[in-house]
């Protein structure tokens, strides 16, 4: 469904995506691990279509289209979704209101009809006990006031919500506990289907103890160097990322 | 604006939420066109024949000239205010036109003598003023130009005791409730738009609530200007008298025309014992084009006063419209216990200026007052909170909160704040917060990823700031509220 081929993408003039290659097919989910400045969250935050990351060179198609080609709302509407390192506060706006205006917009765009506020509460109450999350952090105003670990599970019930092909994971451990990061990869796992694509973005391994990918791709000086299997996962983990640093340095001098 | 009464049931069950934008539709001024219709029109320009033509035209006592005609000499004698933070080339007092009519039976017995072409200029505005349409209660008095073209519910009002009609109306029918009250609150002489108002005001909307009656329905005002060149200058008084309660709503839109034109308005607002007043304010004048050409200049002098003990006057204002808004709704508190309440949403874009505050005159004691301000900017636009807090010497416990939040979108628009406070009691409690912010670009794209365009971003992050205020607003204007902000900030972003 996604197909990354030789992406390159700067910010502010510099280089953070050197040539990547990824494909990702229904069904499948990826790890996409790496040392800080690796470009992790860059490419993360490319494919949602950030305006300040500019693509200079590759392709990207998603389920046929162009993806590089659409605007952030018109990628949402075909179905891609981010969840958020750091999900943004809008003070007095309900989180509610903020999904419901969310999940019809994006219906809007694919052709399906607007949800009405009986349907909407019947699919909001059918998530919520899926995710198990509570009535009353949906009344508050979005990410306002949440603990770390509300935020990210607010990130995950949106992705319920607006039910993706594609989910993108930038970071969703980060600064979350042991038991809240299992909570959130539970909502993670509950979601995943044969059609859709998980593409988790992380530094540590431990999130991939309970969200299981079947790749895992290391990311250095913003190319993969490395593919494999879950076991890579577990080897970086022991080894630490800098005998991947060794390895790609070398081959970068010969 | 739109006082979309009529539609009310389809959004009752709904919470006033977002709806969605139709952008093709919201990208211009909706209410700019103008209604081809007769009108009859004083000469151009002010002097005592004008103030003697219309109060003759209006068939008035001898008193209500008298009373016309000592405004206007005052007003020679005063400057125009100058320290407002808004901008504007010298206003000719000389070249508007001071009084407007449509030509109609000048009384129409019955809504059904309207001029079908001003019903339907109403119905266009979302406003219908046949009583069989109207699902929801509330009755309207329709202004245009200079004059009332009509009140709705009246007689189901009356049963109550309840008098709403046209000031010109009040003024012959109840000449001793009008010479009572009328200037008491703001004195003819009280600034410069004021006492131009005394003397040319030609219609506008009176209110009277009797003792221990609780007014079953909203009451709404819709003023619209139509003819060119014309000034529109209305009066509204509404008296609450003892335990009785009043909803009041003000709606304002006018054509689209190259030239300012200019509106100064007086309303007066009394509250005698534990007597409530909400007046709220839905102020959608046409702002000016992109490039700061044409727009109303709104000139409005209101004030309350909490006359009786446990009284309470509330103030709600969303002020969209107008190039140029000079406006400051007050509240004196005199009776022991009153309460004084304001709160304001003002959104300027393009080459809009507001300055637009309030004052709340602690007098009596244990009065409280609560300021809720909330200013949005756009554009090269500038908006200016202007608040004064004053507790006299002997208002013992007097409580005031103040909050005057700015949001900003762009980095050419301005915001101001300028509270002042004056205590002259001891035991008064007075606080003020002020925050300013901005639109950061992280939020609209945190709305995009979830599949929202910029334009209903923005709508949702400029409601959500402005959400302690809307909900002050009675529901038959909250959603129109909400859309108009909207509407107002189309353009504003990316």
């Amino acid at each position: 469904m996604l197909k990354i081929q030789n992406l390159h993408a700067s910010v502010e003039g510099k280089k953070i995506l050197n040539g990547i290659n990824l494909e990702i097919k229904a069904g499948e989910i990826h790890a996409i691990m790496g040392p800080n400045g690796s470009g992790k969250s860059t490419l993360a935050s490319v494919l949602a279509g950030r305006k300040e990351y500019e693509v200079t060179e590759g392709s990207v198609d998603f389920l046929g289209k162009n993806l590089l080609d659409l605007d952030p709302e018109e990628r949402a509407g075909e179905g891609l979704f981010l969840a958020f390192q750091y999900p943004v506060e809008i003070p007095g706006l309900s989180t509610t209101n903020f999904i419901k205006t969310a999940v019809n917009e994006v219906r809007k765009y694919r052709g399906q009809e607007v949800l009405d506020a009986v349907s909407f509460l019947k699919l909001m109450k059918e998530k919520m006990a899926l995710m198990n999350i509570d009535q009353s952090l949906l009344s508050r105003p979005l990410n306002e006031g949440f603990s770390g670990g509300e935020k990210k599970r607010n990130e995950i019930f949106q992705m319920a919500m607006l039910q993706p092909r594609l989910a993108i994971l930038d970071e969703t451990d980060s600064g979350l506990d042991i038991d809240a990061i299992r909570i959130v990869a539970n909502g993670v796992n509950k979601l995943h289907t044969k059609e859709n694509g998980v593409l988790v973005v992380t530094h540590y391994q431990r999130l991939l103890d309970y969200i299981i990918p079947d790749f895992v791709h290391v990311l250095y000086n913003g190319r993969i160097v490395k593919s494999g299997t879950k076991e890579l996962a577990l080897e970086l983990e022991e080894k630490g990322y800098d005998f991947i640093k060794n390895e790609a340095d070398i081959v970068e001098q010969v | 604006m739109k006082t979309e009464t009529a539609q009310l049931p389809a959004n009752r069950d709904t919470k006033p939420e977002l709806s969605p934008i139709e952008s093709a539709v919201l990208n211009d001024y909706k209410y700019g066109f103008v209604t081809e219709i007769e009108s009859e029109s004083a000469p151009k320009g002010l002097n005592e024949d004008i103030v003697r033509f219309i109060s003759a035209k209006k068939n008035e006592p001898e008193w209500m000239l008298e009373w016309r005609l000592k405004a206007y000499r005052q007003w020679l004698k005063m400057e125009e205010p100058k320290w407002a933070n808004i901008k504007y080339p010298p206003i000719d007092y000389q070249d508007v036109i001071y009084y407007s009519a449509p030509k109609q039976k000048t009384n129409p017995k019955s809504l059904d003598e309207i001029d079908p072409e001003l019903k339907r200029t109403f119905e266009k505005l979302g406003i219908s003023l046949e009583e069989q349409k109207r699902l929801s209660g509330v009755a309207v008095d329709a202004v245009i130009d200079s004059v009332s073209i009509g009140t709705s519910f009246k007689e189901q009002l009356a049963e109550l005791g309840i008098i709403f009609c046209s000031m010109s109306e009040a003024i012959q029918e109840h000449p001793e409730l009008i010479r009572k009250h009328l200037s008491s609150v703001v004195p003819v002489t009280d600034n410069y738009f004021a006492a131009l108002n005394s003397a040319v005001f030609s219609d506008g909307s009176f209110c009277y609530i009797p003792k221990g009656v609780r007014c079953p329905m909203e009451l709404s005002t819709y003023f619209r200007i139509n003819a060119e060149n014309t000034g529109q200058f209305e009066r509204t008084l509404i008296v609450a008298e003892e335990g009785s309660y009043v909803s009041y709503l003000e709606g304002c839109t006018a054509p689209m025309r190259d030239e300012n034109q200019l509106h100064a308005a007086v309303v007066e607002l009394i509250a005698m014992d534990n007597a409530e007043i909400k007046y709220s304010t839905v102020q959608n004048w046409y702002p000016g084009d992109k490039e700061g050409r044409g727009g109303i200049y709104n000139f409005v002098t209101k004030r309350g006063i909490c006359k009786g003990n446990n009284s309470k006057i509330s103030w709600t204002q969303v002020e969209t419209g107008s190039s140029i808004t000079w406006k400051y709704p007050s509240v004196i508190l005199k009776g022991d216990n009153s309460v004084g309440e304001f709160y304001s949403v003002a959104v300027t874009n393009n080459h809009q200026q507001a300055d637009t505050g309030t004052k709340m005159q602690h007098i009596g004691k244990n009065t409280k007052s609560r300021i809720v301000s909330k200013g949005i900017s756009a554009g090269v636009s500038n908006n200016s909170y202007r608040g004064l807090v004053h507790v006299s010497k002997n208002a013992k416990n007097a409580r005031n909160f103040s909050q005057c939040d700015s949001l900003l979108l762009g980095d050419r628009c301005g915001a101001h704040t300028f509270p002042y406070i004056e205590v002259k009691n001891k035991s008064a409690i007075v606080e003020h917060e002020a925050t300013t912010s901005k639109i950061g670009e992280d939020q609209i794209f945190y709305c995009n990823q979830r599949g929202i365009d910029t334009e209903t971003a923005v709508a949702l992050i400029v409601n959500g700031f402005a959400k302690e205020v809307m909900n002050q607003l009675p529901m038959e204007f909250a959603v129109e509220a909400q859309k108009l902000l909207a509407i107002s900030l189309e353009g504003s972003v990316g």
